[in-house]
């Protein structure tokens, strides 16, 4: 475990006993059951009052500028009880993109709201399934006093609710990231009922017009799209840490207590073992997490690198803890009164979240050179 | 069979071969071709279409669902050969055997190795045709992996048993017309208390509760006896020995779910799925390498698994279930599994569908059949328990309990 600060200790402290006093996984389910669209308005008013929303925005805009580590924090034990909030796509994702490349007017207009909870933001990126931003399709054009975009981005998460969008599309020199304002005539939003019951829509960009000013950063920055991204991955990783650690808790709980065969199962050791085995894994996927989150608030020049160490671990790790979590429940764990199923949903849904474990694993190689 | 039966056999099966083509011509609606949905019939209660119901009941009367039985109790009374020959031809023409459930893969062989003759005769002809749906009441509350740790009890009252007590995790409960279940007739011993019976699921005192899966879909259930009257008989071999033949039905389920799952063969080659979704580089390899050896790596040890499966088979020449079921059973599972994992990863979010605009229906489908294969490494004797089988019976590692 990092060393924290007294402060960071007393945000996590706070965010855990929130988390399940206020918003456990009960709150998720029936969140689930109503069908709604993907979060709870009174839990997002009570993360804003607690300031979550603005850990990473600077204090001139109504943030707390507390770093990216105090916000890990946060997310990780959220994720825990599964809180469905666009706190990652709002308060992380959409936020860094304002931090670092956003105009002191941008910044003035946005993060305020932001900060405050009462704007929820996010950033879409990919155009298909599979995270490729190295290969986006939607196209800027530069017209007079602004942009055309045109084409499509798929599964933005908060993309059904998000007021106002960081979109990623392709101009004559590169990348770059506009902000979209969900009003824009130019912009069709399509829901997307994932198995993990989150909100997600599919966005058509048809013709959208916006003025210069809505330009982030450079057009054609590839760095500013890398520093963006690489803040998101570290927060999926995050999330996924605390979906981890819970479900092996709960795992573990289970083996203690059920009996077959006039025993308690944890004492088999065969189950031993594999209990072993995902703790240690979760004790490695901890480090990453942490170093990566501690690199973005020490601009560390390894951040890319340890984005991606993050990323793949948290994928790898969270993939054999979640089916651990069904196969050693039994039959139990295969019923949908059961929280297994809402973990080993939404573990592949991050895991698909920007760059899966091979989309890392292939970047880590690149960035070290071979 | 001396050298000269081998060239009249060799006629016997060309003539066979040309009948069963000949037969499957006049009776398979072609429309149906390719057409088995393995997780609806595992999982659902989907009515047939007309066509498929002419095709049920056409192989049902020719006992050609369940083709090794004998004729007289309506099997199809063919030898290994001529079942061979039938599955190629079916297969050729992408025929499926409509006839299938837990009558077929589990009771039959089980009430044909121990049942009495009248057993037979009223039971089997009806699973023949298809006719009855059978569910298994053995898993309770306390007693799933440690089976025989069931408490069902079954009181003798002259004439008939008393049942109470509860199942659960009863596959198809709610649509099943009978049941076989282990009870507990003998509170005093553990294994030597338990009968095996069969149970009419429209007697009074049987309560069904679905439950839902992960996947969305309720195809199993909780289901309570409140002093249900079973006639003796009803009692499947001899009291208090039941637990001998519900154990030799559990080889028979392994034995046809290391097979009936296909072992992830079903829905297509797995590399066939990935040239759909993914980049291709210029020499026409997916250019996701990690992915491309990983989805390799899952199709070589399929074809391991298959020529393992080719081999037992072989050995055991369609006799007793052999001790390699377990192993069997485990790949199988795991080959289910892991192509379900990778094709959720071929496809990234398009995999994650639940419902909705924005997904095909295969898509669809994809999603529900990786959450409920998750299942098929905890029933029918978990990964865990088949392990155990594999080191202490066939290694001799004796140690815990279990
Ligand atoms: C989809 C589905 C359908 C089913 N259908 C039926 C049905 O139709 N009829 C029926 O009777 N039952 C059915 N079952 C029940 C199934 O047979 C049981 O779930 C299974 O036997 C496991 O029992 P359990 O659920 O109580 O898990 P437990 O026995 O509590 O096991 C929990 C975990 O501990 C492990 N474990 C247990 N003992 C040991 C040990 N000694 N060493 C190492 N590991 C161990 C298990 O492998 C498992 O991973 C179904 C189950 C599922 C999921």
């Amino acid at each position: 475990m990092a060393v924290l600060t007294e402060e960071q200790s007393l945000l996590r402290d706070m965010a855990r006993s929130w988390a399940q006093e206020q918003s456990p996984v009960k709150a998720f389910r029936q969140l689930r059951d109503k069908g709604a669209e993907g979060w709870d308005p009174e839990r997002w008013q009570s993360i804003a009052e607690m300031g979550w929303t603005g850990i990473v925005i600077p204090e001139e805009h109504g943030g707390a500028d507390f770093g990216f580590l105090g916000l890990g924090l946060v997310l990780e034990e959220t994720a825990r009880t599964l809180t469905a909030s666009p706190l990652a796509a709002s308060a992380l994702a959409a936020s860094s993109a304002l931090v670092l490349g956003g105009s002191a007017e941008q910044q003035a207009r946005w993060l305020p709201g932001i900060a405050g909870g009462d704007v929820i933001a996010t950033l879409a990126v990919d155009d298909g399934p599979r995270h490729c931003p190295e290969d986006i399709h939607c196209v800027a054009r530069q017209v007079d006093g602004g942009w055309l975009l045109n084409g499509e981005k798929a599964f933005v998460a908060e993309g059904g609710s998000a007021e106002l969008l960081v979109i990623a599309a392709r101009c004559e020199s590169g990348p770059a990231l506009f902000l979209v304002e969900a009003d824009n005539p130019g912009l069709t939003r399509s829901p997307r009922r994932m198995a993990d019951a989150r909100n997600y829509a599919a966005l058509a960009l048809e013709n959208l017009k916006v003025p210069d000013a809505a330009l982030l950063g450079k057009a054609g920055d590839p760095e500013l799209l890398d520093a963006v991204l690489d803040r998101a991955r570290i927060g999926a990783a995050a999330e996924m840490l605390g979906l981890a650690t819970q479900a092996f808790e709960t795992t573990l709980e289970y083996l203690k207590t059920r009996v077959q065969f006039d025993t308690i199962l944890a004492r088999f050791q065969a189950l031993q073992h594999r209990m072993a085995k995902q703790f240690t894994e979760i004790e490695l996927l901890r480090s990453c997490v942490e170093s990566a989150l501690l690199a973005i608030d020490n601009n560390d020049p390894e951040l890319p690198l340890l984005a991606s160490l993050a990323k793949a671990t948290a994928c790898d790790t969270l993939h054999l803890v979640s089916r651990e979590m069904v196969q050693l429940h039994g039959g139990i764990g295969m019923t949908d009164e059961h929280d297994a199923g809402f973990y080993i949903k939404r573990a592949r849904s991050l895991e698909n979240a920007w760059g899966n474990a091979s989309f890392h694993r292939d970047r880590y190689a690149s960035l070290s050179g071979y | 069979m001396n050298d000269l039966a081998a060239p009249l056999q060799e006629e016997a099966n060309t003539a066979f071969r040309q009948e069963v083509r000949e037969w499957l011509a006049a009776n398979f609606p072609s429309e149906l071709a390719n057409q088995d949905n393995t997780l609806a019939t595992i999982e659902g209660n989907a009515a047939l279409s007309p066509p498929a119901e002419k095709w049920k009941t056409a192989m049902g009367e020719k006992g050609w669902g369940t083709p090794t039985w004998p004729a007289e109790y309506g099997g199809g009374g063919l030898n290994r050969k001529q079942t061979k020959i039938l599955q190629e031809e079916m297969a050729a023409i992408g025929a499926w055997n409509p006839i299938g459930g837990m009558g077929v893969m589990m009771l039959g062989p089980t009430l044909l190795e121990f049942a009495s003759e009248e057993q037979k005769h009223q039971h089997i002809p009806p699973i023949c045709r298809g006719e009855i749906r059978w569910c298994q009441g053995y898993s309770e509350p306390g007693a799933g992996s440690d089976l025989a740790a069931l408490q069902m009890r079954a009181e003798d009252k002259g004439d008939h048993y008393l049942v109470n007590g509860q199942k659960t995790w009863t596959s198809g409960g709610q649509w099943a017309d009978w049941c076989f279940a282990l009870v507990r007739t003998d509170t005093r011993h553990k294994h030597e208390g338990i009968s095996f019976v069969l149970v009419d699921m429209k007697t009074p005192g049987i309560e069904v509760r679905p439950i839902q899966l992960i996947s969305g879909t309720s195809s199993f259930c909780e289901t309570f006896f409140t002093d249900v009257k079973v006639p003796k008989e009803n009692l499947v071999g001899e009291e208090n020995r039941g637990w001998h033949i519900g154990k030799r039905l559990l080889q028979h389920e392994r034995t046809n779910l290391s097979g009936g799952n296909r072992g992830g063969r079903s829905g297509g080659s797995l590399h066939k799925i990935a040239l759909k979704y993914l980049d291709l580089d210029s020499a026409g390899r997916l250019v996701d390498k990690d992915l491309r050896t990983r989805i390799t790596r899952f199709e070589m040890r399929q074809r391991a698994f298959r020529l393992t499966a080719g081999r037992v088979m072989e050995a055991v020449k369609g006799g007793a279930p052999a001790a390699a079921s377990s192993i069997l059973k485990n790949v199988g599972a795991e080959m289910t599994q892991e192509r379900a994992e990778l094709s959720l990863e071929i496809m990234g979010m398009q995999g994650l569908g639940w419902e909705g605009e924005g997904f095909t229906p295969q898509e669809l489908m994809g999603t529900r059949s990786w959450l409920w294969g998750k299942a098929v490494s905890i029933y029918g004797g978990s990964a865990e328990i088949q392990n155990n089988v594999i080191a202490k019976r066939i290694l001799g590692m004796e140690g815990e309990p279990g």
